[in-house]
């Protein structure tokens, strides 16, 4: 079976100097790979310590919520902060059990809002923070997520989708927020999200979107949906010292006044947490590298392209996607989530009775992949998009298409999941 | 010797954006004053605000200084303050800004007890954005979108918070500034969440629309009108209508929010270890 992992660079900034770190393509967790962004100014990383005692490792039957919330636990996830809402409210509940057993704090706030801005606050003080939520409770947090955003507050944001506009179809499933996740906040603001599609693997990018949230020092999204959130499946969880995990940086320099949003060549600067010592400002207004606001344009636009770069320069470990089968595929199926495991049955049922078919799997929607969808469709001669939407991230891969082959819409809004039959019938019919 | 206010500003980003006659500087000099007396590090302060005229004070003091999102001060100081209990967290906060948009947040603050200081910039309009009318408003008077006088009656922010039970409800005014070094204080060694409404002006979009002359008789009107809150319950009903009652509402003392958690967390780990 060819199941190969990929990520690149997806060079999508305005300055053509954030090639530094090439293209990464197919080689494998990116993860993994050497810190190569390390910068001078960097005294010391520091991990958190487990006690290990009161993790159960081994092998589980968990749903995919439990396992985001367990996963949280392992990347070093010491504050919740969230509002009861379908179909994510396991992993508060979750949560509100297993936090204070490992030493962590667990708060049910007041509305959505408020547990966005709780966990940005809790993250300023040094926490690793999670909050989760659904649709109609991913609107609300938006204005804060872009705070997060500009302010660069390290914070994990789980959207467990359901059928929306509104309040939707609470209990079913629905791939309705790929444009949310992207856009929700206001301003132009870059974002990174992450599209599992197993219960096993909303564990392991749950740990990843710790690594990459204190790492680059972002917001990251994690988009499940209703039917990878309830779903029991087998999942081995491995001994705590055995995950890697990013602590979080901080400045050698002495204490006292501090200008926290000082750049250095990582583009990522290096805030120390409230209450050690260093005495800063943060702002939500756009500002300099004091942290103080600024009116000056050229201070704006440098702060907004510099953003965007950070985590374009940081493609290569952020973006991942997974090749089933596509190798001498001249039909791939694109998806992402849910949709995913039905494109793979298809596939499946497909290269039995002998057609060439392959998929692409999403593991990040945002950065999207750009240039591997553009190589991909320059091998196959139809792509195929399946989404539980009216047809959101294939805008995406028609972009990245540039009319290459042909691209075919899947879209399925009716609350149900999309059947490998469907998927099976277009292929035929091609 | 003079007060030392320079020891806790952040001189190089002043001077402030606050207009002549704006009665935020005199309010801003009283925390400073508290916390000296308080005797707490400037390593330890942090000071937390949302949006609006008030809220741009935490960027003139020398401490662990956040401005956050329109009204949601309070969310982000609680993930602190659970966090690192040590450190004193007081919020700025405007009238708009505390009971409309973030109104929510301070009943809710109110209810959990948690040992934050709010102190609500209470000037009866929404200065920043030009005098609109906001949540304390007086009932009659002018403002950019109540060109024809307000309809709406203002709410009472020292009323709500002794309802919300927060442990300690203050009122004093920009005029009484001995009063208020005393109340600052007191709310400051107040364990627990403590609410102190301080009634201040703004000139410039209310006071010029309301017929007020200057600044001086806005304060004044403090002078005249306010009086203790012990004296104000033995007035008469139609006095007590002319009169603003200053001083301590409420105070009592109830478990605190983040002692609670902490508590929680020993429990569950102790359960665990069985």
């Amino acid at each position: 079976m060819k199941n190969n992992k990929g990520s690149e660079n997806d060079n999508g900034g305005r300055n053509g100097k954030n090639r530094r770190n090439g293209n990464g393509n197919g080689n494998g967790e990116g993860s993994q790979q050497q810190d190569k962004l390390a910068d001078e100014n960097v005294a010391k990383i520091v991990n958190p310590k487990f006690p290990r005692t009161v993790f159960k490792t081994g092998l589980r039957l968990m749903s995919g919520n439990e396992a985001i919330a367990e996963a949280a636990l392992y990347a070093g996830c010491r504050f919740f902060a969230g509002y009861p809402i379908t179909p994510s409210s396991e992993i508060a509940e979750h949560l509100a059990k297993r936090l204070p057993q490992v030493g962590g704090y667990f708060v049910q706030m007041e509305d959505e809002i408020a547990a966005m801005g709780a966990i940005l606050g809790a993250s300023l003080a040094g926490a690793k923070v999670l909050t989760a939520t659904s649709g109609p409770g991913f609107s609300l947090k938006q204005e804060n997520i872009g705070y997060g955003c500009i302010a660069e507050i390290p914070c994990v944001i789980v959207n467990v989708m359901r059928g929306g506009p509104s309040t939707g179809v609470p209990t079913k499933a629905s791939q309705g927020d790929v444009m949310q996740a992207r856009w929700g906040t206001h301003g132009d603001h870059p974002i990174v999200v992450l599209t599992p599609d197993s219960v096993e693997e909303l564990f392991w990018e749950t740990v990843r979107a710790f690594r990459i949230a204190e790492r680059f020092r972002t917001p990251v999204i994690i988009l499940a949906d209703e039917i990878i959130g309830h779903m029991r499946e087998r999942l081995f969880l491995p001994k705590p010292a055995t995950v890697n995990v990013q602590g979080r940086r901080r400045p050698r320099r002495d204490t006292g006044e501090y200008s926290a949003y000082q750049i250095p060549r990582s583009d990522i600067p290096i805030i120390p947490n409230f209450g050690e010592g260093y005495r800063y400002h943060v702002t939500g207004l756009a500002h300099d590298e004091t942290g103080f606001p600024t009116s000056e344009p050229a201070v704006i636009e440098n702060e907004l392209i510099r953003l965007h770069r950070k985590i374009n320069r940081a493609s290569n470990v952020i973006v991942k996607w997974e090749q089933y089968f596509l190798d001498d595929a001249d039909v791939a199926v694109v998806a992402y989530g849910s949709s995913a495991r039905s494109a793979r049955a298809a596939v499946n049922r497909l290269r039995a009775s002998g057609r060439k078919t392959g998929m692409f799997r999403l593991k990040t929607m945002w950065p999207f992949p750009t240039r591997a969808i553009k190589a991909l469709s320059e091998r196959v001669k139809a792509i195929i998009v399946p989404e539980l939407n009216m047809g959101q991230a294939v805008l995406q891969v028609e972009r990245a298409a540039l009319q290459k082959c042909k691209i075919i819409r899947l879209n399925r809004v009716d609350s149900e999941m999309i059947s490998p039959k469907q998927i099976v019938k277009i292929v035929k019919d091609l | 010797m003079a007060f030392d206010y320079n020891f806790y500003l952040r001189e190089n980003h002043l001077p402030h954006i606050w207009c002549p006659g704006c009665s935020h500087g005199i309010v801003a000099k009283g925390i400073i004053r508290a916390v000296h007396k308080m005797g707490w590090e400037k390593d330890d302060l942090v000071i937390v605000s949302g949006i609006g005229c008030a809220s741009r004070l935490p960027g003139y003091v020398d401490a662990n200084t956040l401005h956050t999102t329109h009204g949601r001060a309070l969310a982000f100081a609680l993930g602190i303050k659970i966090i690192k209990p040590y450190l004193k967290v007081i919020i700025v906060s405007g009238d708009g800004d505390a009971l409309a948009i973030g109104g929510n947040h301070f009943l809710h603050a109110c209810r959990r007890n948690i040992d934050i200081n709010l102190i609500i910039f209470n000037n009866k309009v929404y200065g920043m954005t030009g005098g609109q009318t906001s949540p304390t408003t007086p009932f009659g008077s002018f403002t950019s979108t109540g060109p024809y006088g307000n309809v709406e009656h203002e709410l009472d922010p020292v009323a709500v918070g002794v309802a919300a039970g927060a442990t300690f409800v203050a009122r004093t005014t920009a005029y009484h500034v001995m009063q208020m070094d005393k109340i600052f204080t007191q709310a400051f060694e107040h364990k627990g969440f403590s609410v102190v409404d301080v009634s201040c002006d703004c000139w410039t979009t209310y006071g010029r629309k309301n017929a007020m002359k200057n600044p001086v008789d806005m304060l004044d009107v403090y002078r005249k009108k306010c009086v203790k809150y012990e004296k104000y319950q033995e007035l008469s009903d139609e006095e007590k209508k002319e009169h603003i009652p200053i001083g301590i509402f409420h105070r009592e003392t109830r478990p605190e929010y983040v002692d609670e958690l902490q508590l929680i967390k020993e429990r569950a780990m102790k359960e665990l270890k069985k």
